[in-house]
């Protein structure tokens, strides 16, 4: 404890922007896949749920977390498959279809994971980026997740392929203008549909992150609207696939702030630095609703934003 | 619309006086049959569900029955727990009615019930119950209305997403609650749940003569038939009405859409602070966790279900009172997990929005001439 308090919060709050971010940016790529398509999914936060308590059951009765992880996916991929089917059909309003898609979500993960609330799982592992430094604090703060690797992978992966290839155009293409996707011959529906399910994926494998390493125990108020932050970020990064990853950081900081204070000492208004996350987001969207630049980026067909 | 380009002939039948009536009674009975055949539906489905989990529907539902209309006792609880439903599905019909969905109903309902606690805290044992209760409800409904007023700010000034804003506004009012409750305002004398000061048996709301339910039912059934009024009958529902239908139109006609936004926000945002208030005064005498009972994402189901009418809200909210209250006996004769409400009410929620794809589609209700008129 030779380091000055400051020091401290600031390792803190990278520390806590390196373990609390995965989540925000499993949820915000996903959210980012469906809306450059034209549609927008509000239930993952819901999807983040169900995937929390897929992964953690699964691991228990595996013992295997990669297989919980994968179960989470699958779950989220289910979720967003019946929200991009439902949404298909003819005077559906994906807004509110997604509300039920959170509720339904929340729902049904509880429902079977009030089983899991007590038995302990086998976790993720990590590795840390600090150790070559031998100083165990460093060490300690610098501790790295495998799914943050995968997640900016899939970052960069995305990114790429929304500039680069024909498969990135055909979705781009859909979400600024389905009738010219249509003149296209492309089915706007089924790319939809796909973006919603490899997005509800997404989601999914985020809250395998919740349950298998950070906060690393499943129980019913394991996220308290990240999935909606995400949702939210995905307008501040201006459906930008890297941006998403930066937002996600920018969150995981905000998230970290409490608790690196209240390490330090700092205890007063830990129930403001509760709030702070949500007063962020909602300054964000604030900022970013009139921004040009973000108009200039919006997918055509988004109605989020109308 | 009808075209003007096309023959008389196709148009006048629907000026017709028995025509004109005939639709309306189709129409109508189209917009009470698809919900029904929705409801019918998530029940099947749920009764899959429990019968994938070995349990008996037929058990579920009389159950359900029991615990929320069997006897006088239930159906008491039951229209207890509907007089917030009532509120905080207003809290979505209105904005629903100017085009907007706003689902900050909990948040509202979490901030209005905490400022009516925190303010009576000076005022018990000073002032007469009755003023303490007026200036409770005064500030339960204002604080609602703001807190809601900002979500529909939002929307007008900078085009701010009304849905998410007015979701993350719920959980900034959760935790705001935390804050005082488990801080400044918190109870020492209570160690077990971080609370506020109780406000005292004296200072509750009663009960309605003869009944055992508190006066926010009959606060929540005339506020409902008195909003109905107002989005029918008056200037400013026909004004509302347009803006929800058309902005542009609205915004050419020389309305003012963001006045009427920002208004029907607020009143959301007051039905949902009144609910508040009657959960302090009526049930809880204090502000505390409690609050947080999911009414308000309840009240997104009914309005939904109730297609955003405020008449129809009244049974709506009563049935789903009724599951409410019945999901303790059913937890308990059934061995299921208290979330069972929740995911009947999300299956519900998910099968209602696709019955909307309905409309339109059955020959019965459609009145010849009228196809295109929606």
């Amino acid at each position: 404890m030779s380091q000055a308090p400051a020091v401290i919060v600031l390792l803190a709050v990278i520390g806590g922007a390196l373990r609390v971010s995965t989540p925000f940016m499993f949820v915000a790529l996903g959210e980012c896949l469906t809306e450059k398509s034209g549609r927008v999914n509000l239930g993952l936060e819901g999807t983040l749920v169900l995937g929390a308590m897929c992964a953690y059951a699964t691991s228990f009765h595996t013992g295997s977390p990669w297989l919980g992880v994968l179960a989470a996916g699958g779950a989220g991929a289910t979720l967003g498959a019946m929200h991009g089917y439902i949404c298909k059909l003819p005077r559906v309003n994906d807004i509110a279809i997604g509300i039920a898609m959170m509720l339904f979500g929340t729902g049904i993960a509880f429902f079977f994971g009030k089983a899991y609330i007590q038995p302990s799982a086998p976790r993720l592992g990590s590795f840390s980026l600090g150790a070559w430094t031998g100083n165990s604090q460093i060490a300690t703060a610098l501790q790295i997740n495998p799914l943050l690797v995968i997640g900016v992978g899939v970052a960069a992966l995305m990114a790429w392929a929304f500039a680069n290839t024909r498969w990135g155009l055909i979705v781009r293409t859909t979400g600024d203008s389905a009738a010219a996707a249509r003149a296209m011959g492309i089915s706007v529906d089924l790319v939809r549909f796909l973006a919603t399910t490899i997005g509800g994926f997404l989601a999914g494998v985020g809250g395998a992150f919740l349950s298998l390493y950070y906060p690393g125990s499943w129980n019913q108020g394991l996220s308290s609207g990240q999935g909606l932050m995400a949702v939210a970020l995905v307008i501040f990064a201006r459906w930008n696939p890297l941006r998403c990853v930066l937002a996600a950081l920018l969150f995981g900081a905000a998230g970290a702030i409490g608790p690196a204070l209240q390490s330090v000492g700092i205890t007063q208004g830990y129930y403001f630095f509760n709030a702070a996350p949500y007063i962020l987001t909602l300054l964000i969207m604030v900022a970013s609703a009139g921004s040009k630049q973000a108009m200039r980026a919006v997918p055509g067909e988004l109605s989020i934003t109308k | 619309m009808a075209d003007v380009s096309e023959p008389l002939g196709a148009v006048l039948p629907i000026l017709d006086a028995k025509s004109d009536l005939s639709v309306r009674v189709r129409r109508g009975a189209e917009y009470i049959a698809i919900p029904l055949i929705a409801l019918a539906v998530s029940g099947l489905l749920f009764s899959v569900f429990l019968l994938a989990l070995g349990k008996s529907p037929a058990e579920f539902f009389s159950l359900v029955e029991r615990g929320g209309f069997g006897t006088a006792f239930s159906l008491q609880n039951t229209l207890q727990r509907s007089a917030p439903l009532i509120m905080t599905a207003l809290a979505v019909a209105v904005p629903a009615r100017v085009g907007l969905i706003m689902i900050g109903g909990e948040g509202a309902l979490v901030i209005g019930g905490f400022a009516a606690a925190a303010i009576a805290i000076p005022l018990v044992g000073r002032a007469p119950p009755l003023t303490t209760l007026i200036i409770m409800a005064i500030t339960g409904v204002a604080v609602g209305a703001c807190w809601v007023g900002i979500a529909g700010f939002l929307r007008y000034a900078r085009g701010v997403n009304e849905t998410i804003s007015s979701l993350l506004l719920t959980y900034i009012g959760i935790a705001i609650m935390n804050f005082f409750v488990e801080g400044s305002l918190r109870d020492l004398t209570n160690p077990n749940k971080p609370s506020t000061k109780p406000i005292g048996e004296a200072y509750m709301v009663g009960k309605m003569p003869g009944t055992d339910i508190h006066w926010g039912l009959a606060a929540g059934v005339l506020l409902a038939i008195a909003l109905q009024i107002l989005l029918s009958r008056t200037t400013f529902g026909f004004a509302v009405r347009i803006a929800g239908g058309n902005p542009r139109a609205a915004l050419a006609q020389g309305l003012s859409v963001g006045k009427l936004i920002v208004i029907c926000a607020m009143i959301a945002g007051a039905c949902a602070g009144l609910a508040g208030f009657f959960e302090v005064a009526a049930i809880q005498g204090r502000a505390n966790a409690s609050l947080v009972a999911g009414y308000g994402f309840t009240g997104i189901l009914v309005s939904f279900l109730a297609r955003h009418n405020p008449i129809a809200i009244i049974p709506v909210a009563i049935l789903f009172g009724g599951i409410v209250a019945s999901g303790g006996l059913v937890q308990r004769r059934m061995d299921l997990p208290d979330a069972t409400v929740l995911v009947l009410q999300g299956l519900t929620f998910l099968v209602l929005l696709t019955s909307e794809t309905l409309y339109g589609r059955f020959s019965f209700f459609r009145v010849s001439g009228t196809e295109d008129r929606t």
